[in-house]
């Protein structure tokens, strides 16, 4: 691995109350921390929260991505558990959006003692369709999905140019954007886009062992309703909440619904 | 049809500003919607959750739909393939979302007769006077054209790293071919050699070897070819192959080195001007150690250190470059190696490396002094320092760099 310390190699951010239970937020696939915006300062009013950047993404060391190493979500849950031991963090309210929620099943297993509580953001275990199982995509779906980062492959440099509209009304969302936001290398998104949609951690929600909750929208391209009552059914004694949203990224369609979802969770005794 | 606020603008139609020449009139008699209609690039408008609220005809013409059909009734990404709505998802939405754009995207769209059109997306969210996200606004581009040539450009670009490491591959096979796959064990010697190649993509020009004779002697070689790449390859092969033949032929260094330049100089004369340094040894057991004969032509002088840590050079002088000449002319020098002394033979990529952040080079007197110092008794142990010193220099070697020691075992080991 990299000699950058963890907390750099992650461009890990921590805000809100030092002395509230602690959530981790870990983005999925596609872009990278800055997909909280809308729903992290309303946690930090009664969490410390803590985002970062999985390596490849954002403002990640890319020198710490290798195709090897990242070819499967186990290293994603690897780094998730090395953040919270180099932070020292305890009895962590985990939250995966997406892929992460795959990862944050994989963490949670491995360590559930760091562990106080799960929330898997419209997670899907495995987005293949196989037998009755009804993942949503068929493998040719997956390869044009690949085929098309490819074809974005030459137009990124243009995605890249820091022209980005002018936001006067959010100008919080400045010039950090123009860097990193939903940028990544096109190889490594390649492998992270490998990883996430051919991977099946099926077998693994049973194994979970911390009270977890389901978030599901009422309309997800990516992840069904169905794929978010059969996570639900495998995790005994999870919760089940479908947000009145749309899309598979309800943190930004429908924040504020999305935060009071996680909040009344995560704060719950 | 589905229409925002402040969508209605319209062009100038009537204010004539006066002399307009007539070629203008049938510009003036463009509007805005027919423009919007007829534009030669598609436009769509949709409401905040994707459904389509608004699109022109040209874009109806692409896709092949009727406009009832898709207002109202369809959102954008059911007009993707499957890999371009999984990337709506988590690029494209997630981009407009916070930064209320997102640019120069390529995308397939499905028509309904089933084929994909490929095209350039641009969106962009309008907000209303109060600061709302109202509509999404997307132009899209035929990329048929384009997409042809990128997927052109991405061929080629494969095809060059499949080339590259194709090279790559090639040049240290060849390589490996050029130097003894393991160096061979002299009895009661201890033997030890590093190659370190200056690129990934070239065949270096550098060559070591040792082999047994009769009687229980031994030959070795080091040495340079003057360049890098194939044609120094088969010169680099020709030495080796020669050197060796020359050495069962008539043992003697400088008869062998001069079979060599005999042979690398009519090859000169025919037209292949590279010529080589080399070091040429014998070696002859004797009790307690071995003699040692050398002839150099114009390389780097071969270092010994003694038992008790003093390093020197074995020059050779006025030994010349083997075939650039017809008669060049070899000098010898003999020495003995007892218990605990080690010889070394380098080529000049060790000295001639650029040291860590200077644009001094080392020398052959640093090497001296490096080897006086080190502390290092023996072949392996003498290599490894000199590989750790060679890493420590990092792009600072320039140049292929061959290391080749022989060492008599100490009394005490």
């Amino acid at each position: 691995m990299s000699d950058v310390d963890v907390s750099s190699r992650h461009n890990v951010t921590v805000i809100g109350r030092t002395d509230g239970p602690t959530v981790l937020l870990a983005h999925g696939y596609g872009c990278d921390q800055n997909l909280w915006r809308l729903v992290a300062p309303v946690l930090a009013k009664t969490f410390r929260v803590v985002l970062f950047d999985h390596v490849g993404a954002g403002g990640s060391d890319l020198s710490a991505w290798s195709a090897d190493r990242y070819a499967t979500l186990d290293a994603y849950a690897e780094d998730v558990l090395e953040i919270c031991a180099e932070l020292g963090l305890r009895d962590v309210v985990l939250v995966g959006h997406s892929v992460s929620a795959m990862i944050a099943v994989l963490a949670v297993n491995r360590e559930p003692a760091l562990f106080a509580k799960l929330v898997l953001l419209t997670p899907s275990p495995c987005y293949l369709d196989d037998g009755d199982y009804r993942g949503g995509f068929s493998r040719a779906d997956i390869d044009e999905l690949l085929e098309s980062l490819d074809s974005n492959y030459l137009g990124w440099s243009a995605t890249m140019a820091p022209v980005i509209m002018g936001n006067p009304d959010r100008p919080e969302l400045g010039a950090e954007l123009t860097n990193s936001f939903c940028r990544t290398d096109p190889a490594i998104a390649q492998v992270f886009a490998r990883a996430t949609f051919l991977s099946d951690n099926r077998a693994d929600l049973p194994k979970v062992g911390v009270p977890t909750l389901v978030i599901q929208t009422a309309q997800d391209a990516i992840a069904s309703q169905e794929v978010g009552r059969f996570v639900h059914a495998q995790i005994a004694g999870s919760e089940l909440v479908t947000l009145d949203a749309i899309g598979h990224c309800p943190q930004l369609s429908a924040p504020e619904v999305t935060a009071e979802a996680i909040s009344a969770f995560a704060g719950a005794r | 049809m589905i229409r925002a606020a402040g969508e209605t603008e319209n062009a100038a139609d009537d204010d004539d500003p006066g002399g307009v020449a007539p070629t203008f009139s049938a510009l003036l008699e463009d509007s805005a919607e027919d423009l919007y209609e007829h534009a030669p690039c598609g436009y769509l408008s949709t409401l905040m959750d994707g459904t389509i609220a608004k699109i022109n005809t040209t874009l109806l013409g692409w896709l092949g739909f009727e406009r009832a059909e898709l207002i109202g009734r369809r959102r954008f990404s059911d007009l993707l393939t499957v890999g371009g709505r999984i990337y709506y998802e988590t690029h494209i939405g997630p981009m407009l979302a916070l930064q209320g754009e997102a640019g120069g995207l390529a995308l397939e769209l499905r028509t309904a007769a089933g084929t994909q059109l490929p095209v350039l997306v641009t969106s962009t969210v309008k907000r209303g006077s109060d600061g709302d996200a109202q509509l999404i606004r997307i132009t899209i581009f035929d990329a048929r054209d384009r997409l042809a040539y990128e997927r052109e450009l991405l061929r080629a670009r494969r095809q060059a790293d499949e080339e590259r490491d194709r090279v790559r591959k090639l040049a240290s096979t060849l390589q490996q071919t050029l130097l003894p796959p393991v160096l061979m064990t002299v009895p009661g010697l201890q033997t030890a050699a590093h190659y370190h190649p200056a690129s990934v993509d070239e065949v270096g020009g550098d060559f070591y070897d040792l082999f047994p004779l009769t009687g229980g002697t031994w030959g070795f070689f080091l040495g340079d070819v003057s360049g890098k790449g194939a044609e120094a390859a088969v010169v680099t092969s020709l030495i080796r192959y020669t050197l060796r033949a020359a050495a069962v032929f008539e043992p003697e260094p400088i008869s062998v080195l001069n079979n060599l330049n005999t042979v690398l100089h009519e090859r000169f004369l025919a037209g292949d001007a590279r010529f080589c340094t080399v070091i040429y040894g014998s070696l002859v057991p004797v009790p307690d150690g071995c003699e040692i004969t050398l002839a150099s032509g114009g390389h780097p002088p071969a270092v010994v250190v003694r038992a008790d840590g003093t390093a020197r050079f074995l020059h050779t002088p006025r030994g010349m470059l083997v075939g650039g000449v017809p008669n060049a002319s070899f000098t010898a020098v003999t020495t003995r190696l007892g218990p605990g002394d080690t010889l070394l033979l380098y080529s000049d990529g060790l000295t001639e490396a650029r040291t860590t952040g200077s644009s001094d080079r080392y020398s052959e007197e640093d090497l001296l002094a490096f080897l006086a110092t080190a502390n290092a008794t023996g072949a392996a142990e003498v290599i490894r320092v000199l590989t750790d010193l060679l890493r420590g220099f990092g792009d600072g070697v320039e140049d292929d760099t061959a290391l080749l020691a022989l060492s008599v075992p100490g009394s005490d080991s």
